[in-house]
């Protein structure tokens, strides 16, 4: 199966709910304010959230409403207006080669999907050819370490490992010097899960920036934020929270299979305008894929391209 | 952030105020901000819908018509309905109209030994941490002997995290042995229980999507073999409208017997809860609190509701509050307080409580219809700093001074500021945030704790819901 299939799969529920919800609602009926009112609703159930959903049912009515429109025009329409609001945040991961190594930090709330998005990234960049080394800085949750380990092997990557409990700012100091000796290409640096409104964890994450800039000023060069996209309005306090303490720079989504909804993206990316990078939208290595704005609103909408 | 209900009511009603009656219409968009409000905490449409029909003939009373703060009336019943809805059914009061809250919300044990408990949910929702604190509840309090099998031989490591996780709590997990499938683990698992006497079993299996039908398939058959005496869907209080879904399916497909909400202290609504409720239509039983091992508590409906209305979490500050602040030495100070006897010394006692509570945001947070207050307070540039400053401003005043603020005059604040580090207008605005609490203390001591609340928190910001009974 192809990764669009499976992103079509994916987004399966939502799409057969939000497209199959417009089709009932515009059978041979006016946009007027109740309608218009329905379609908000299953908007939301799409975790577009309440002003995303607002903002895009307005968009609607200023051209449409009071007229007959087909359900197919609405779905295109929403498709259109979805897909101009992520495109300006389209934009892949590029590793900038004059830094040796371009260090990526991966950071995300509990279970959101860090270590895993970061073993199938490694795959991916040592697949390119790039010499690409890995530091378990995830010294907290019990076996996150090992889970990296495997990770590595996979992907035939060295991983830089201290105790669990240890200090991850030093393990990213060490891992700083040792990419730089071994020459690596890119260094990925994983971290502990932390929840955004705990302040000590946030600090701790801060101090691992500070600590890798005393090896590269310019590092790091990517803080990725990883969010879980079954997370519904939570994921704006994420983003915000993480952007202050960190200055992220850019976004993955991960589990996209299955009934996840993802229609929060689009609520943030309206609101912070952040780069979505990646998608994650099955197990395996090859379902990490670049983001991609015009075939997302598409298989949201149901709308084959 | 959103902003709390309490605030965006307020909003409504204080406009209606001026004009004396409600009308239908106005209630009409009272339950529109409701409706609002519980689709941005994440309760899902369907039940949100349920939720304001219920709402809506209790709002319509004549007691919210005729009460003088409407919108407060209003927070109550959404609140109290849904205190309901997450307990599952109207709380008992007792005699004195105190409410008696469910407390055999525990965990089903009863059956032949070992009982088996059966983990299931989504990835990365916290199956396996919540396993290994569910494990070390059941051997602390309930002095359970306690096995643990990770059935989990997907993901990298999983099951090296349980062993690890036993280790820290000293309960047993059984070996894992590579290659090995989880129906056979679950069996192997069982029949160790048996032949060694253990009281508990549990099974924590991999993470699964609902509409994954080959994995469901998987667990179900585990269920089988283990026959469970309570399965457990371990759900993250941030799921957003997804969430109906994957109770249905979970309970559809496997049978749900409770549900565990984890990463509770985050700053998620958890509008999942009611919605998980309503739809799995089994009690929420326990949730996760902290990155602790012992950071799991039984559900609280009151905690959870107001954290879905953007109430703040009171439970949770008093329960803070309780273990940072030293009883006796409060004790000492309520009594000269009364006595309108507050010094310097005393609001150097205070400030160091209150550092030791934590966190000002976090605790800010806590905090019911606070959400203006913080943000002044932001804009006052008021945190953890400003008490250190503020700290060691007392700790550079002379102990006559402290005993008698009156003395210190132009050149003593000079004094001060040099010695502490700071300005002479940070002296000056600790004065006189000491007389403003000083003259608070004495109206507490006339009119007793519920002025000095409204003093406080700047009137009106308390839904009467919230207030001790």
């Amino acid at each position: 199966m192809g990764w669009l299939d499976r992103l079509k799969t994916g987004l399966g529920r939502t799409t057969e709910k939000l497209s199959g919800g417009i089709t009932e609602l515009f059978r041979g009926r006016k946009l007027d304010r109740a309608a218009l009112d329905e379609l908000e609703e299953l908007l939301i159930t799409a975790d577009m959230g309440v002003s995303t959903a607002t903002r895009l049912t307005d968009a609607l009515a200023k051209t449409k409403f009071d007229q007959e429109v087909s359900a197919d025009e609405i779905r295109a329409t929403l498709a259109g207006e979805i897909a101009a609001i992520l495109e300006p945040v389209t934009k892949p991961l590029e590793i900038d080669t004059s830094h040796k190594p371009f260090v990526v930090l991966m950071c995300g709330v509990n279970g959101s999907g860090k270590t895993t998005t970061m073993g199938k990234m490694a795959k991916l960049y040592k697949e390119q050819g790039h010499a690409v080394m890995l530091a378990a800085g995830d010294t907290f949750r019990a076996a996150a370490i090992e889970q990296l380990q495997v990770w590595g092997e996979r992907a035939d990557c060295p991983v830089i490992a201290h105790d669990q409990g240890s200090d991850a700012a030093s393990l990213a100091f060490d891992a700083m010097g040792q990419a730089r000796d071994a020459g690596s290409d890119i260094l990925m640096i994983d971290t502990a899960g932390r929840l955004q409104n705990k302040n000590n964890l946030m600090d701790e994450l801060k101090k691992i920036i500070r600590v890798i800039k005393k090896q590269d000023e310019t590092a790091p060069h990517a803080v990725l934020l990883v969010l879980d996209s079954t997370v519904g309005q939570n994921a704006h306090s994420q983003v915000e929270v993480f952007s202050d303490m960190v200055d992220v720079s850019g976004l993955i989504m991960t589990k996209l299979d299955g009934t996840a909804k993802g229609g929060v993206v689009v609520g943030l990316a309206e609101k912070f305008g952040l780069p979505v990078h990646a998608i994650g939208v099955g197990e395996s290595v090859e379902d990490l894929r670049p983001f991609d704005a015009r075939e997302f609103a598409d298989s949201m909408m149901g709308l084959s391209s | 952030m959103f902003d709390g209900l309490s605030d965006r009511l307020g909003g409504i009603f204080d406009k209606l105020k001026k004009r004396g009656a409600l009308s239908e219409s106005d209630v009409e968009s009272a339950l529109r901000e409701i409706r609002v409000a519980l689709l941005e905490a994440d309760v899902a449409l369907p039940v949100v819908k349920d939720f304001i029909e219920g709402v809506k003939e209790r709002a319509l009373g004549e007691e919210v018509i005729r009460s003088v703060t409407p919108g407060q009336m209003v927070v109550s019943i959404v609140h109290e309905h849904l205190v309901e809805m997450l307990n599952g059914g109207p709380v008992e009061t007792d005699a004195s109209d105190v409410p008696i809250l469910p407390t055999g919300s525990g965990l089903n044990l009863v059956g032949t030994p070992p009982v088996a408990i059966l983990m299931v949910g989504l990835q990365g929702s916290g199956k396996t941490t919540t396993t290994g604190k569910i494990a070390a509840r059941l051997t602390t309090r309930d002095k359970k002997k306690v096995l643990m099998a990770s059935l989990d031989v997907y993901r990298p490591a999983a099951q090296q995290q349980l062993v690890v996780l036993g280790e820290q709590t000293n309960v047993r997990v059984l070996n894992p042995v590579m290659g090995e499938q989880p129906v056979a683990i679950a069996k192997r698992a069982m029949q160790t229980g048996r032949l060694e006497g253990f009281d508990v079993v549990l099974l924590d299996t991999a993470g699964r999507l609902h509409i994954d039908m080959e994995l469901m398939g998987e667990v179900s058959a585990i269920r089988d073999v283990a026959k469970p005496v309570e399965t457990l869907l371990v759900t993250d209080a941030m799921t957003g409208q997804d969430a109906v879904n994957v109770a249905r399916e979970f309970n559809e497909k496997i049978g749900v017997t409770g549900i565990v909400l984890t990463r509770v202290d985050g700053d998620a609504r958890g509008g999942a809860a009611l919605s998980m409720r309503a739809v799995a239509g089994c009690p929420i039983k326990l949730m996760g609190t902290g990155e602790n091992i012992d950071a799991l508590d039984n559900f609280d409906a009151g905690r959870v509701a107001g954290s879905i209305l953007g109430m703040g979490d009171v439970v949770g500050l008093v329960e803070k509050a309780r273990d940072a602040v030293d009883e006796e030495e409060a004790g000492r100070l309520a009594k000269r307080m009364m006595k309108g006897q507050f010094s310097m010394d005393d609001m150097a006692a205070q400030l160091t409580q209150l550092r030791g509570l934590g966190d000002m945001n976090a605790l800010m947070g806590m905090i019911p219809g606070i959400n203006k207050a913080k943000k002044q307070m932001a804009e006052a540039n008021v945190n953890d700093k400003m008490i250190a400053h503020q700290e060691a401003i007392i700790r550079s005043m002379t102990k006559k001074e402290r005993k008698n603020p009156k003395l210190i005059n132009g050149s003593r604040r000079k004094r001060i500021a040099a010695g502490s580090g700071t300005s002479v207008q940070e002296v000056n605005r600790l004065m006189k945030q000491f007389k403003q609490m000083s003259t608070m203390m004495k109206k507490m001591g006339k009119g007793g704790m519920k002025s000095m609340m409204s003093g406080m928190i700047g009137g009106g910001g308390m839904p009467p819901g919230m207030m001790p009974r």
